[in-house]
């Protein structure tokens, strides 16, 4: 799976999910801030995208660091790369 | 004792009709059923009664997402029809917040849906994993209330009452005690309930739901009637907008109706076998709180779900305490039984009523079971003014509940 493959994966769970409008999905955008998300979409986001990817992510400390929409990304592409180097 | 008169300033309704007051009222006046054939329920063994009056022209998206997420279906009824009484009593955004206005809105217990839905995932693989953080919002006792609180951004007091097809009238009584009482200034009241074939099982299994009408909906349930075979589940929202006498009148309110008395009373002689003795007591103390004598009731809106047993006791309480000439009708044989909700619906449609001088008949009464007719049950529509309506609703588990609404006519 590319890069972008995994981007457009993640931001069509979350516009599914969380009723997002696409023009917000930009890399930058603050997951409160701008897509007005709060602790509880946050919960509903490792579940989202633990079904997504098929990967367990609950208990990840960098969880907590993240804030904007690339920061998802980012975090998502270094799981699954993690995983495929692994195997 | 009453410290502070009463007024009714907004209604709001989400029904089998569709949502909002008019639509309601103006099927009853027509005369319309809401009852329908639902396929789900002749795909389950053990359910003989295959029919409900389910809710339609609900659009869930109205309600923004943060707000939705923690709504079952009965939430989102409540939170639309608690809007639409806000709006219509033209009180301004402020009274929300401050703590001046309350919420008492209750169910007869909570989404059904949710519950199975969670169970599904959680019993096939003693799985948790999948849980949205919302899930346990959706299943609280208090779910409707908050909900509406939270949604509509209420201060004040939140409860929850609740006692099965009680739930509506006593909120709606407790709303209007703690107005009187000076407790709350602003008071949105009332239930909820939402359709789950649990319902109509649960009457079905004590041969309380209805049966031999399964091809031809529209003809039942059939209050006071001969051929009446029991309840047809509902679901909605009736929501009652309550405030001082005195608010109303200062701020130019249009006064839809005063409540001018409520009782709540227990019989503990059984918990499904509905007592004339203690529908009487009920009926007697809600007259005592509004200080009236029997005789001043120029209607009585039934709770009469057209259980063979319910209609009779409650028809020989009536005429126990009001004697055989005051109008009675039951809006079951349009609505069927919306559960916590039947008491807010059925008031707006008494409060509606009141203000056309015109008794809606009870719909699918043909020919009033010999053992009913003591009590003067109104055929068809009745022009005749209505100063007292007294509305009863009496629940599984022995919870009575009479409430005495009087028209306005500025006669402080």
């Amino acid at each position: 799976m590319t890069n972008d493959e995994i981007i457009r994966i993640i931001n069509d769970s979350l516009i599914t999910e969380f009723e997002l409008d696409s023009a917000k999905m930009i890399p930058e955008a603050l997951l409160y801030d701008n897509l007005e998300l709060d602790s509880l979409d946050r919960v509903d986001m490792v579940i989202v995208l633990e079904n997504a990817f098929k990967f367990k992510i609950r208990e990840e400390k960098e969880i907590r660091d993240i804030r904007t929409l690339d920061d998802i990304h980012k975090f998502v592409i270094n799981k699954i790369r993690e995983s495929e180097r692994a195997l | 004792m009453q410290l502070r008169r009463v007024a009714v300033t907004g209604v709001g309704a989400v029904s089998p009709f569709g949502v909002g007051a008019d639509i309601l009222v103006n099927a009853l006046y027509r005369g319309e059923s809401g009852t329908v054939l639902v396929p789900e329920l002749r795909t389950i063994k053990g359910v003989r009664s295959h029919v409900a009056a389910l809710v339609k022209g609900v659009d869930p998206g109205v309600i923004p997402r943060k707000q939705r997420r923690s709504m079952s279906r009965m939430s989102v009824y409540a939170v639309l029809a608690c809007r639409e009484a806000f709006g219509q009593s033209g009180l301004p955004a402020e009274c929300l917040s401050g703590g001046d206005m309350g919420v008492s809105i209750g169910s007869t217990i909570d989404s059904i849906d949710t519950f199975q839905r969670f169970f599904e995932e959680y019993l096939a693989e003693r799985d948790m994993e999948q849980m949205r953080s919302t899930v346990f919002f959706q299943m609280m006792n208090h779910s409707c209330a908050f909900n509406v609180s939270q949604a509509l951004g209420i201060e004040g007091r939140v409860i929850a009452p609740s006692a099965a097809c009680s739930t509506g009238c006593q909120a709606v009584g407790i709303g209007y005690e703690m107005i009187a009482f000076g407790k709350q200034e602003f008071m949105l009241c009332g239930g909820a309930d939402e359709f789950h074939p649990l319902s109509t099982a649960s009457f079905d299994i004590i041969n309380a739901a209805t049966t031999g009408y399964n091809d031809r909906p529209h003809e039942t349930p059939r209050p006071f009637d001969r051929d009446r075979d029991g309840i047809v589940c509902a679901e909605g929202s009736g929501i009652l907008l309550l405030e001082s006498m005195e608010s109303a009148e200062k701020r130019g309110a249009v006064i839809l109706a005063e409540v001018a008395g409520f009782a709540t009373a227990s019989n503990p002689q059984n918990i499904a076998d509905p007592s004339a003795a203690s529908m009487e007591v009920c009926m007697k103390k809600a007259l005592a709180d509004a200080g009236i004598g029997p005789n001043e009731v120029d209607y009585v809106n039934a709770h009469a779900t057209a259980t063979i047993q319910g209609d009779i006791e409650e028809s020989r309480a009536i005429c126990g305490v009001l004697g055989g000439d005051v109008p009675v009708s039951s809006l079951k044989g349009h609505l069927g039984h919306t559960m916590a909700a039947s008491g807010g619906l059925e008031l707006i449609a008494t409060i509606a009523m009141m203000n056309r001088n015109c008794i809606i008949p009870t719909l699918n009464l043909e020919n009033p079971d010999e053992l009913c007719k003591k009590v003067n049950l109104v055929r068809k529509l009745e022009e005749r003014p209505v100063r007292y309506a007294l509305k009863n609703n009496f629940a599984l588990g022995g919870v009575n509940s009479s409430l005495v609404l009087r028209r306005y006519e500025n006669d402080k």
